[in-house]
């Protein structure tokens, strides 16, 4: 099962569709009491997402509101395979200009940066892939396709080893999938990105299927969460 | 590289697809907003605009069953527009599957209403809508509400600006003019507006042949073309728009993996 971080800001369910499209059932989170219920009917989740629109401040707030930090902390460290979308990786980071002030989850290395004046902001629409390493989430995809962008911020990403794939946009290469161990994320919205995203996603949920399966073999179990 | 966008729209009144000629003249039904959002999806739209257009005369919202019907069809970004002036409509449109709320009216009744709902749901999701009509004497546009019915004074440039300013993520741009004659975008309009706003522009009104697509994206500026009855009635495809586009070079979006 996994399970999706509902933060009360956008519609998830087209997210929902999306892994429903690739075989998975999902459930969504809003607090920490859905968490520990869920938990207990489900196991150990094959992985979280967590999805996001609006503004990282109001976001991070809404986590904390809810309930949702320490859960999501407990199951990054525990191994568990977790799935930024959007402004959900943008959360994976340290800080945001979007949102001076406001910290974020500092799962990974790097900030959230503004998008240089003088080109359009948003980013909007269909963006070219390009890969700077090999990872089972951008199995089989060939060079330069296309996926659905829109977002008016970027990650600053120190290590390069980080970075899974960028896209050409305002002079910058803008990260645009990010991995490290167990977790990833992507600034486009793999859910909206026709073919491609579906095949992004197929490629999620065969990957945290893999990682699932080991940990229950290594008796990894629902009380470590 | 950023890909330029093809964009169908459905109007949509009483549950069903129509095509209209001038905003007022007579209306034809043109199918049902589910299946032609499965076909234009399959046929490589980059997104769709489902507005309903007797929303906001009518003073009610776009239909709700309708977009949570297409939104759970497709896997492209939507936008919905219709009858939207408080954020209530907002929210419940994006709760009904929208990725982006179009405003039109209810953005010149109530500006603040534009920088509210960026605040609440992030500006990616607002998109301004502006129907631009064309003084026969003066020659400047004029922006007009209620389906062209009314006028507001509101000069089209300075409008758009400010209406980036208070936080749209993308402005729809409609040739009032031009809109069903199928002679063509206003491209004169459409650059004017794409080079004053640092937002994306949506060029609309006028597509009548796959040449239109080609000149409002790159002598108009625009960033996506959207076009509903040539599409509708089947005169051009979307496949056939995108092969005119990149064969003179407009970057477009092709789909080459086949999904497992």
């Amino acid at each position: 099962m996994i399970f999706i971080f509902d933060l009360g800001i956008g519609n998830l369910s087209s997210v929902q569709f999306g892994f429903e499209r690739c075989g998975e059932s999902s459930v969504l989170i809003a607090s920490g009491t859905d968490w520990s219920e869920q938990l207990a009917v489900w196991g150990l989740p094959q992985a979280v997402i967590l999805p996001g629109v609006g503004a990282f401040g109001d976001a991070m707030f809404q986590l904390k509101a809810r309930g949702l930090l320490t859960p999501l902390r407990k199951a990054a460290r525990s191994g568990v395979p977790l799935l930024g979308i959007c402004l959900g990786m943008q959360l994976l980071f340290a800080t945001s200009e979007e949102s001076s002030g406001s910290v974020g989850l500092h799962l990974l290395e790097g900030n959230i940066l503004r998008l240089p004046s003088g080109f359009k902001v948003p980013h909007m629409g269909w963006n070219s892939l390009e890969r700077m390493r090999p990872h089972p989430l951008v199995e089989g995809l060939d060079e330069g396709e296309y996926v659905y962008f829109v977002h008016s911020f970027y990650a600053e990403v120190p290590n390069p080893k980080t970075v899974v794939s960028v896209t050409p946009y305002a002079g910058v290469e803008v990260p645009a999938i990010v991995a490290e161990g167990n977790l990833c994320g992507t600034q486009f919205h793999p859910e909206k990105s026709g073919p491609i995203g579906h095949r992004i996603l197929q490629n999620f949920v065969y990957w945290s299927r893999g990682i699932h399966e080991r940990m229950r073999e290594e008796g990894n179990d629902v009380l470590q969460l | 590289m950023l890909t330029k966008r093809i964009v169908p729209c459905f109007d949509v009144d009483g549950g069903r697809v129509v095509k209209h000629v001038g905003f007022l003249e007579q209306r034809q039904d043109a199918g049902s907003p589910l299946e032609l959002a499965r076909r234009y999806c399959d046929e490589g739209a980059d997104e769709l605009v489902l507005l309903d257009i007797s929303a906001s005369e009518q003073g009610r919202l776009a239909t709700r069953r309708v977009v949570e019907e297409v939104a759970t069809a497709i896997n492209i970004p939507l936008t919905v527009g219709g009858g939207v002036s408080r954020i209530e409509d907002v929210r419940e449109l994006l709760l009904a599957g929208a990725d982006k709320v179009s405003i039109n009216t209810g953005a010149v009744r109530q500006p603040s209403l534009i920088g509210e709902a960026a605040h609440r749901f992030g500006e990616q999701c607002i998109v301004v809508a502006i129907d631009a009509k064309k003084h026969p004497e003066t020659g400047q546009y004029e922006v007009v509400i209620e389906g062209g019915k009314r006028s507001t004074g509101l000069e089209v440039v300075e409008w758009a600006k400010r209406v980036g300013s208070l936080g749209a993520g993308e402005i729809l741009l409609t040739s009032f003019r031009q809109d069903g004659t199928r002679l063509g975008f206003d491209v004169a309009l459409t650059r004017a507006v794409s080079t004053s706003v640092s937002v994306p522009v949506i060029a609309s009104g006028g597509a009548g042949k796959r040449e239109h697509f080609y000149e409002v994206l790159t002598e108009g500026m625009a960033d996506a073309a959207l076009a509903a009855s040539v599409f509708h009635f089947a005169e051009t495809s979307i496949a056939s728009v995108k092969a005119h586009c990149q064969q003179r070079g407009v970057l477009m979006r092709w789909t080459t993996t086949i999904p497992r």
